[in-house]
């Protein structure tokens, strides 16, 4: 696949059926303000405040992240909402331990990290999260694609979609605002009912991502 | 240096953790770790509130910290591995700047990683555990010098009061029991055992 292509995994269908519901779906990116399907979220709030809102509807309540600049603006919001209980990991593994203790003790949560910090997490996911069938919820904020000038950064990001293949787990990289609410909204239900954990890659597309500061 | 332990003595893992499963009374959750702290565990009795690690080397006090912030009103144990802590030991620090009261950490320091052929860890000779562990902002740290200390520190931990870590100094004996090798099993009967299936 070329760089930055976007992968919806099992949901690929549903996808091109929302585009059909939508013709406008070419628009430019971040603009439209159409209400999104399945959830509160209303399409013009910022990608932040959207997942935000659809962890809030979805009761997810712990949030364990290692910080990522893309991330800052989410990382804040989250702390500063009581709904929350939001703290940093030393390690991305670290993350995973706790929402996977939080999961089997009745809490549900979640782990932010970049493209970097998934990549120190195979071992994690092969034999604690994927063989338990914990639904554990990864964002990563995908750096090493589109524009990257860090070459670890880039040469680290092509680790990430092979290891989510080889231990099939289910992954979306979100490229499009339009699409944010309902792929993050539909994909925490089907964590949850089906005990698999889910990887949600958000792209420089629907980001912004992080530029070279010349 | 100075070693650390010279006036401690060298316990059992499996004694030890037959007098800390003695203590519980109130269904606390204790998290096994891998090596052989899952192992022991399991020979003690499966409780249903025991969550035994058969990978994921390191993450023992991650779980024990998101089910003890899941659940503040009952304790959580978790039983690691000087090994296993060393490849984890930024852990400490989250639980420190968390403070929940109703964590214990229990570490066996028998100075090897005993399960993969007994090689020398760094507790051996030169790391102090407990000294790590105030460093990273857990004060409530101490060895067991014996067994009647360990059940005193460790009746201590439970009635809250915590984070706190106990380090005791065990031998190079390996782990008595076999535990179950299914993951999911595993899972869902901890789950039920903490209530934590909706
Ligand atoms: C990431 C990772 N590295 C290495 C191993 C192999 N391994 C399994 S248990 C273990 C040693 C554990 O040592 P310790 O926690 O001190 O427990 P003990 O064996 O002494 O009971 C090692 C190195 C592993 N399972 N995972």
């Amino acid at each position: 696949m070329t760089l930055g292509t976007p992968r919806h995994g099992s949901l690929a269908g549903k996808i091109s059926c929302v585009i059909v519901a939508f013709p406008a779906a070419n628009a430019p990116q971040n603009t439209g303000p159409r209400m999104s399907q399945t959830t509160a979220a209303p399409a013009d709030k910022p990608w932040h405040e959207i997942v935000l809102a659809i962890l809030k509807a979805n009761d997810v309540k712990l949030i364990v992240y290692v910080p990522d600049r893309v991330l800052t603006k989410l990382i804040a919001a989250l702390h500063v909402d009581s709904f929350f209980t939001v703290f940093a990991a030393t390690r991305e593994e670290e993350a995973v331990g706790v929402v996977s203790g939080a999961y089997m003790a009745g809490l549900r949560g979640a782990v932010l990290m970049q493209t970097s910090g998934f990549a120190t997490l195979p071992n994690a996911l092969a034999s604690l999260v994927a063989p338990s069938q914990i639904p554990a919820l990864l964002f990563v904020s995908e750096r090493g694609t589109l524009g990257e000038f860090n070459l670890g950064q880039a040469l680290v990001a092509k680790t990430m979609r092979p290891v989510l293949d080889a231990l099939a787990i289910e992954n979306h990289t979100i490229t499009r605002h339009d699409e944010l609410a309902f792929i993050v909204d539909r994909s925490i239900k089907q964590a949850y009912a089906t005990q698999a954990p889910v990887v949600f890659i958000l792209s420089p597309l629907l980001t912004g991502g992080k530029v070279f500061a010349a | 240096m100075s070693s650390a332990f010279h006036n401690l003595n060298v316990m059992s893992r499996l004694d030890l953790t037959r007098r800390l499963v003695a203590l519980l009374k109130r269904d606390e959750a204790v998290i096994g770790g891998i090596g052989n702290a899952n192992f022991d565990l399991w020979e003690t009795g499966q409780r249903p509130q025991n969550f035994y690690m058969l990978g994921s080397m390191g993450l023992t006090i991650p779980i024990a910290l998101g089910v003890a912030i899941a659940q503040p009103k009952r304790h959580v144990v978790a039983l690691e591995g000087d090994g296993s802590l060393l490849m984890q030991l930024g852990c400490l620090t989250t639980v420190a700047m968390q403070a929940p009261k109703n964590l214990t950490i229990v570490v066996w320091d028998n100075g090897i990683y005993q399960i993969t052929g007994s090689q020398p860890t760094a507790s051996q000779s030169t790391a102090d555990i407990v000294a790590i562990a105030r460093g990273a902002g857990i004060a409530n740290s101490a060895w067991a010098a014996e067994e009647g200390e360990f059940e005193k520190l460790m009746a201590g931990a439970l009635d809250g009061g915590g984070p706190s870590l106990i380090a005791a100094r065990i031998d190079g004996e390996p782990g008595v029991g076999k535990t179950e090798r299914d993951p999911v099993a595993i899972r869902a009967s901890f789950m039920r055992g903490i209530g934590g299936k909706k």
